[in-house]
C-alpha cells in the first residue's frame, strides 16, 4: 500500500508540511518494499486550484492514504469519491521520518 | 428572475449498483424507457426506509431542510413507483449532491481522518493501529 505525506523539504528529517495543495514536497512512502519516493510539488506556487491539481498528481501514484496537516474545502469530496483516505496530524513539529517509522 | 440555487446534498454512502431493469413478460416498447433516480432521491430513500431515520435526522444528514428532505423523498418515491407499475429500468445517476465521509479521531496518537471505505466497521486508526478512535467533528477544530 501506498502513503502519501506531505513535506517542507526533500529529506526524510524535514516536517510535515500543514498545507495539502501547496506543499513543498510529497514523500510517496510504500508499506511493501519500504521505498520512499519525493516529488516536488509543482502546484507550490498556483493561485488557485492547487488542491484539485495536486490530488491528480498523488492519485497518479495509487495512493491510498494521505497524510498532511489540514485539507481544504475542495479536496474532500473528490478524496471521497477516489476513495482515498485523508489523515490530519495537528503537530507540526513531526518529521516525516516519524510519520514512516509509525507505520512499521 | 431566476431561482434560488439549490443548496448542496450530502450523500454519505453512494449506491453499491448504477441502476435496475426489469424482467418478464413486459411490452418491448417499454423495456428500453428508463427512470433517471437522483442520487440525492437514492440516498433520501435509504436513510428514509433502509436506515429507518425520520425525516428530521434524514435532512441534518443531508444538510437539507427537513422540508425539502421530504421533498427529495417523495420524489423519488413517486419514481420507483412509476418504474415499478409500467415495467421501466431505474438508472441512478445526477443530482446537486457531494460525496461526505465522517471524520474520527485517535485518542493514542492524536491524529485525526476519515473513513472512506463504508464496507470496513471496525475502525482502526491508520498510523499506531489502535482501537481506541472515537468519532470527531472535523469542522470543530478549524
Amino acid at each position: 500500500m501506498k502513503v502519501a505525506i506531505t513535506s517542507k523539504g526533500n529529506s526524510l528529517d524535514d516536517k510535515l508540511d500543514e498545507r495539502f495543495g501547496r506543499c513543498s514536497y510529497f514523500v510517496v512512502y510504500d508499506t511493501e518494499t519500504k521505498g520512499t519516493e519525493f516529488i516536488p510539488n509543482p502546484n507550490k506556487d498556483a493561485r488557485e486550484g492547487a488542491g484539485p491539481a495536486s490530488v491528480q498528481l498523488v492519485a497518479s501514484r495509487d495512493v491510498q492514504k494521505i497524510i498532511s496537516g489540514e485539507f481544504g474545502m475542495k479536496i474532500k469530496s473528490i478524496l471521497d469519491s477516489l476513495k482515498i483516505q485523508m489523515v490530519v496530524i495537528k503537530d507540526p513539529e513531526k518529521t516525516v521520518n516519524e510519520i514512516i517509522r509509525m507505520f512499521n | 428572475m431566476s431561482p434560488r440555487p439549490l443548496r448542496l446534498r450530502k450523500i454519505s454512502n453512494p449506491p453499491v449498483i448504477s441502476g435496475l431493469k426489469p424482467y418478464g413478460t413486459v411490452k418491448n416498447s417499454v423495456k428500453t424507457e428508463t427512470v433517471f433516480l437522483h442520487l440525492e432521491e437514492y440516498e433520501a430513500l435509504r436513510l428514509c426506509d433502509h436506515e429507518m431515520l425520520n425525516h428530521t435526522q434524514a435532512a441534518s444528514m443531508m444538510a437539507v431542510s427537513r422540508p425539502t428532505l421530504t421533498r427529495i423523498y417523495s420524489r423519488a418515491r413517486r419514481k420507483i413507483a412509476e418504474a415499478l407499475v409500467i415495467g421501466k429500468q431505474i438508472i441512478i445517476e445526477g443530482g446537486k449532491i457531494y460525496f461526505d465521509s465522517e471524520w474520527y479521531s485517535c485518542e493514542i496518537c492524536g491524529c485525526y481522518f476519515n473513513n472512506p471505505d463504508k464496507q470496513v466497521k471496525k475502525i482502526l486508526c491508520p498510523l499506531c493501529k489502535s482501537q481506541n478512535t472515537i468519532s470527531a467533528d472535523i469542522d470543530n477544530l478549524k
